[in-house]
């Protein structure tokens, strides 16, 4: 697992003891909403989010920056792809 | 015989066009608002709908709205949900001794994992002072739970300035209002609360239906675990129709709270001036006050009567068909005195003899009057048989009864 420190957000969404799968669900709404190449930090305690996240990215091909683990919860960092013209 | 229905806190009888709002969603419109057909969607635009109607009510955003099963979930998972979800900044939670039990159990339940809980006294209205709340706070306090209105004696509380405090020490604050909204105005920015938990039949809805407002960008931890209903914060496939019928209940109470307040002020201040010409007959909570704005429910009225129980008086009115309810279910039904009243500093033999009027839009004149003739006449009866009414006489004689007691 990728771990990063400073990343700068433009969008943040805190989705904190919300249930599964919301992760995914808030995910996919927040990343509709941004512009390509805009950063979206993504903050939960799930812990299936660890392999369900960076899944994601994989499939939809947005970049995966990486995560970071305060005491109680998880923040995830993800880059909107850029169409190709 | 005449029916009258003074237990209004208790629950309210369904209003007929909620019922016409629900009917389509227990056959017709079957759907689990989570499938993607069309019947799930139209139960879930009906939620939807729903949920903006009760947020208008409170000045709330549909947003901020999770239905629950009850006032009393509404509660548990206000308190259990914020003490969780804060533990790591304090562990420390301030109530009233005036709360309704989902809230005080809630409390204890906290005590037991931990958690440090002050429980607030009241003065002999059952206010509760801000500057109390204030000198309680500890850097700990995370939570500061009070009551918006008591359903036992209508006490509203002074939740702005309570608020304001919460506020400047970074302190969530929620306020069960199960027994104001849709009753009396409610607004959660203008009251600056959290949290605060409203139920739908206490305004003409159905019962199954209840909501707490969360306001926006509060972490608070679930109580029920499960599925994605309720942004992911409340699991359990939705009880539609009983969501739609809170919707149209919440509507109906915005647009007709005015005038259901006038005839209920107006039929509680003729009871209140009725009963307290009983001799031994004292008014429960703040005294109705024609020059400012009121501290009490304007459909609640509720004695003490000196030297008999409440639940015999509940008997002999039920038996003229009149239906009314001693304090809290719990207090009556162990034949306690309540606590909210001996916590008013109300002596508990006199507490023993609680009764409790709530009035309701359907409630007339005639039903007043009714009561009136009615209510002094089983006061007598059951004085005459009272072991404690011994010696009674005049009011002076009963009063130094209850102080040397």
């Amino acid at each position: 697992m990728k771990f990063v420190e400073n990343v700068k957000a433009d969008v943040t969404t805190d989705i904190v003891y919300m249930m599964c799968p919301m992760h995914l669900l808030k995910l996919e709404e927040k990343m509709k909403d941004l512009d390509d190449g805009q950063i979206l930090e993504i903050m939960t305690d799930y812990d299936g989010a660890l392999e369900d996240i960076p899944g994601w990215c994989e499939k939809t091909g947005n970049e995966f920056l990486g995560l970071k683990e305060t005491e109680d919860f998880y923040k995830f960092y993800i880059r909107k792809k850029v169409k190709r013209k | 015989m005449r029916k009258c229905y003074f237990d209004h806190v208790a629950t309210n009888p369904l209003d007929n066009r909620v019922f016409d709002a629900m009917e389509p969603y227990f056959m017709e419109n079957f759907g689990n608002p989570l499938s993607l057909y069309d019947l799930g969607t139209k139960a879930k635009e009906a939620i939807e709908n729903a949920r903006a109607q009760v947020a208008a009510l409170i000045n709330s955003k549909p947003s901020e709205i999770i239905f629950t099963a009850s006032g009393a979930e509404a509660n548990n998972f206000a308190l259990r949900g914020i003490a969780l979800a804060r533990q790591n900044e304090g562990k420390h939670v301030i109530v009233t001794k005036m709360e309704h039990h989902s809230v005080l159990n809630s409390a204890r339940f906290l005590e037991k994992m931990g958690f440090v809980v002050t429980f607030l006294p009241v003065d002999k209205y059952g206010i509760v002072n801000p500057d109390t709340v204030k000198k309680s706070i500890t850097k700990e306090t995370t939570l500061i739970s009070v009551t918006y209105a008591s359903s036992e004696v209508g006490t509203i509380e002074p939740i702005k300035e309570i608020g304001k405090i919460a506020k400047e020490r970074g302190i969530i604050l929620h306020t069960d209002a199960v027994a104001a909204a849709g009753n009396i105005p409610v607004d959660v920015k203008d009251l600056g609360v959290d949290l605060l938990s409203l139920a739908a039949h206490q305004f003409y809805g159905p019962k199954g239906a209840a909501a707490l407002h969360v306001r926006e960008g509060m972490r608070i931890v679930p109580l029920i675990y499960g599925g994605i209903q309720e942004s992911g914060r409340r699991a359990g496939t939705e009880n539609v129709p009983a969501i739609v019928g809170m919707g149209q209940a919440a509507e109906l109470a915005k647009s007709e709270m005015t005038g259901r307040i006038g005839q209920a002020k107006k039929l509680r201040d003729k009871l209140i001036q009725g009963a307290s010409g009983i001799e031994n007959v004292y008014l429960t909570g703040v005294p109705p006050m024609a020059d400012k704005p009121e501290n009490r429910l304007p459909a609640h009225a509720s004695f003490t009567v000196e030297f008999i129980e409440g639940e015999a008086m509940l008997l002999l009115l039920a038996a003229k068909g009149i239906y009314a309810a001693s304090g809290s279910a719990c207090s009556s039904k162990a034949l306690k005195a309540s606590p909210v009243l001996l916590s008013m500093g109300v002596p508990s033999n006199l507490a023993q003899g609680s009764i409790v009027f709530t009035l309701g839009k359907d409630n007339t004149e005639e039903d007043m009057d009714y009561l009136l003739s009615e209510f002094p006449q089983v006061i007598k009866r059951l004085r005459e048989m009272s072991p404690y009414a011994k010696g009674w006489g005049t009011k002076g004689e009963g009063g130094e009864c209850t102080v040397r007691k």
